[in-house]
């Protein structure tokens, strides 16, 4: 056979990694917490998981062959949006809107802006920020953890944060749930978010695997528990309930949606911490993970725009142009 | 032993271990070699003969009145057959090229001394002592010699040796780093040539008017750590050896200057700026050569590797030999339909469309890769591995972005013209977005316009 010599731009040789790949190791990073939510919500959790991955993987080809874009339905992409999105709402949600929230997630806010790498908000947060309006009372109808698996019988009640919030109006006093139901998540709360061991787990992950950037979790979660000390709320209650484990290593570090730099990195963390202890504190809902995030999503073309890193040389040359200034004069 | 660094950069699996441990062997000469005029960063040479002259080996056959230039020779003796375009391994069009040509190889290079040691045979001097000469005259035998940076870059060495005035020169940095995975060409000549290297830098510190120089060699190389080491010890001339961390682009000249003296060239400036010559090992050695033995650069080390070359190796080659004979040298290559060809190493070198290029200056190594085609391209996800990466900490996602949308002046602001295309994000790009190749486009582009 004839040599044919390709020729292309330097370098020759790439890294071994590609986004395909680093979708997966997301959802394998979330398979902890999804087990988990089956052991502690029962079935319906892995309902609701399937019916939303298999949804936002639809929604993706079904789009995509809409706008004559290329189908990557399959390129792990939707699926962590499914996973994400099944995983900020409640065990007990109707099927229907696993649907809504699907469309929403991955037409309206993914492919309508553009596709993978192109959107602006986070499309899972969003489409939970979508049902948390039009659905307020299903959306907040946590589910008890199930007593038997056997048994699927989900009861709802009010999530630690809620009833926290419900305490502060009423003026009462509130009994946090004791640190090892926290971690182990064994609380009334959406379906992916209550088992933090699990979460950590494959936090630990992803950053073992250098994919988030530990920075943007730590500040987030360092700047949540700075504010509630300020406001003398506990900061391990803050911490270890509600979305924040959830949101801080697995949404905030969606890397569509926050900035692209280190300092960029750590002002969108320390706002997503910050105005999720504001929401919490200050706002109408119990929680504020959701909405911190997608503000700071709106946010990070312009920390984009202003945080860069400091260029190599540019201190240097600038102390070289005040010589040559001095000079002239 | 501790070792020093810059921010950024990546670890590619190296590969060198294919080529470290194979002594240089020496290609047998060539019966035809075709001479660039340009083998350097610089004006082109004029040639000095003309078709049908007779030339010997080390002749100088083309020179320039411009000072960023360096001149070219005869790297065989016999009969010049043409001068004409020729295709060039680094620029993009033919280029203009001296081929000589000799019916029988070894009676036409009888004259020839045997290789590696070389004799006044073809006109040159023997062993000189060196210390006498000042250091102009130094400056004048490396220019003579037609030496350039043997890094790959082929800047000419002499222009490198002269600091404007108002510089004040203090350190002088000989680059063994060798970051470029695969190429053991720098490596080999540091074990193998050690002594000479050491009195090519003695000859550079003095013409430069400075007592003290660092060897910096990456910590992968830990025997010419040690051999050099203990060469500088038992020297005492100012001379030390640095191990650096194993990390690309540790090399590249501006990110070695931080490493080993916490200088920061400026952006848009020279080594000269912060006081700072840096010179590649090959060429300290070449230095050597020129100025003690009186020769020419007409040959020099490179590594020939990759996973398409049957026996990777090590080889001394006159320059103007072809590609495709070195390769033979080297069993030739075992991949069938697609190939690529590189010369220099895998992260910055070029990619060749023809064998019938010939070894120039800087060559410093010739790879054949099978698998030829990169990962498809697909959307940014904005993951920031790019920006985490480059040495020259700009953000290299902007800069392209804005280069695909033809938007030149952003790429400025951005700071493109800083960038020495190291490849570092492409190779990190989880989209396998052709970095590089954006950043030439908005330099070209930017260039044009002025």
């Amino acid at each position: 056979m004839e040599t044919r010599f390709v020729v292309s731009a330097s370098p020759h040789i790439r890294d071994l990694e590609n986004s395909r790949k680093v979708m997966w190791w997301v959802v394998l990073a979330l398979a902890p917490a999804a087990v988990a939510s089956i052991y502690i919500f029962g079935w319906r959790s892995l309902l609701m998981m399937a019916v939303s991955v298999l949804a936002c993987a639809l929604t993706e080809a079904a789009s995509q062959k809409l706008f004559h874009r290329e189908i990557t339905a399959f390129d792990g992409s939707a699926v962590v949006t499914g996973l994400l999105l099944a995983f900020t709402m409640p065990a007990s949600s109707p099927i229907w809107m696993v649907l809504v929230g699907a469309a929403v997630a991955i037409f309206l806010v993914k492919q309508l802006f553009g596709g993978l790498g192109y959107n602006i908000f986070n499309p899972a947060l969003a489409a939970r920020a979508v049902l948390l309006s039009s659905w307020p009372v299903s959306m907040t109808a946590w589910s008890q953890p199930v007593a038997s698996w056997v048994k699927v019988d989900l009861v709802t009640a009010a999530s630690p944060l809620g009833l926290m919030k419900e305490a502060a109006r009423a003026g009462t006093g509130f009994q946090a749930p004791d640190l090892s139901s926290l971690l182990l998540g064994t609380v009334p709360g959406s379906l992916g978010e209550t088992c933090k061991v699990a979460l950590l787990a494959g936090a630990a992950l992803l950053l073992a695997k250098r994919i988030i950037d530990w920075r943007l979790p730590a500040i987030f979660i360092g700047a949540l528990a700075a504010l509630s000390l300020a406001l003398g709320r506990n900061p391990l209650f803050e911490i270890l309930s509600g979305g924040v484990i959830l949101g801080a290593f697995f949404m905030a570090t969606d890397m569509v949606t926050s900035p692209t730099t280190k300092n960029g990195r750590l002002i969108f963390g320390a706002g997503c911490g910050l105005l999720t202890g504001l929401i919490r504190a200050y706002g109408g809902f119990p929680e504020g993970v959701c909405y911190a995030i997608l503000f700071m999503n709106c946010l990070t073309p312009l920390i984009e725009q202003y945080v860069r890193p400091r260029r190599f040389g540019a201190r240097a040359q600038k102390a070289a142009r005040g010589v040559k200034k001095e000079v002239v004069r | 032993m501790k070792t020093k660094t810059f921010k950024g950069g990546v670890h590619a699996p190296d590969n060198k271990h294919w080529t470290k441990d194979k002594p240089i062997e020496v290609l047998p000469l060539p019966r035809k070699a075709v001479i660039p005029l340009q083998q350097h960063t610089g004006a082109a040479c004029e040639p000095l003969v003309r078709e049908g002259d007779t030339v010997v080996v080390g002749q100088k056959i083309g020179d320039s009145k411009s000072f960023i230039s360096a001149p070219v020779h005869a790297s065989i003796g016999g009969k010049v057959t043409a001068i004409q375009p020729l295709p060039h391994p680094v620029l993009p069009d033919a280029a203009p090229a001296v081929v000589i040509e000799t019916e029988e190889p070894s009676s036409a290079q009888g004259s020839l001394p045997p290789q590696g040691d070389w004799s006044p045979s073809a006109g040159v001097r023997l062993q000189k002592d060196w210390q006498r000469l000042a250091a102009q005259e130094i400056k004048a035998l490396i220019r003579e010699a037609g030496i350039v940076g043997l890094g790959g870059a082929a800047f000419p060495t002499h222009v490198k040796l002269s600091p404007p005035g108002e510089k004040k020169i203090d350190t002088l940095i000989v680059n063994g780093v060798e970051c470029e995975p695969y190429l053991t060409n720098d490596h080999r000549l540091m074990l193998e040539q050690g002594p000479q290297i050491l009195e090519g830098t003695r000859i550079l510190l003095k013409v430069l008017g400075i007592s003290r120089a660092f060897i910096g060699i990456e910590a992968n190389k830990p025997d010419a750590l040690r051999y050099l080491g203990q060469l500088t010890d038992s020297l005492d001339a100012g001379i030390e050896v640095a191990a650096l961390k194993v990390k690309y682009p540790q090399g590249a000249e501006k990110q070695l200057i931080k490493a080993l003296l916490k200088r920061e060239v400026p952006s848009g400036g020279l080594p000269f700026d912060v006081g700072v010559v840096v010179q590649n090992v090959g060429t300290a050695l070449a230095v050597y050569e020129a100025v003690v033995l009186g020769k020419p650069l007409i040959e020099r080390v490179l590594t020939v590797s990759g996973d398409g070359i049957r026996e990777p190796k090590n080889l001394k080659v006159r320059l103007g030999t072809s590609f495709a004979q070195v390769l033979e040298a080297c069993g030739g290559s075992s991949a069938d339909g697609e190939v690529k060809v590189i010369m220099g190493g895998p992260m910055m070198g070029i990619s060749q469309y023809s064998l019938e290029v010939p070894v120039i200056k800087g060559t410093s190594g010739i790879l054949v890769f099978r698998q030829a085609r990169q990962e498809r391209e697909t959307p940014c996800i904005k993951c920031g591995r790019c920006v985490e990466v480059c040495p020259m900490l700009l953000m290299p996602n902007r800069i392209t972005d804005y280069a695909e949308k033809d938007n030149f002046a952003l790429c400025d602001s951005y700071g493109v013209r800083d960038c020495f295309e190291c490849g570092a994000c492409a190779y990190v790009c989880d989209a396998k977005r052709p970095m590089v190749h954006w950043i030439k486009y908005a330099k070209w582009n930017l260039a044009r316009k002025k």
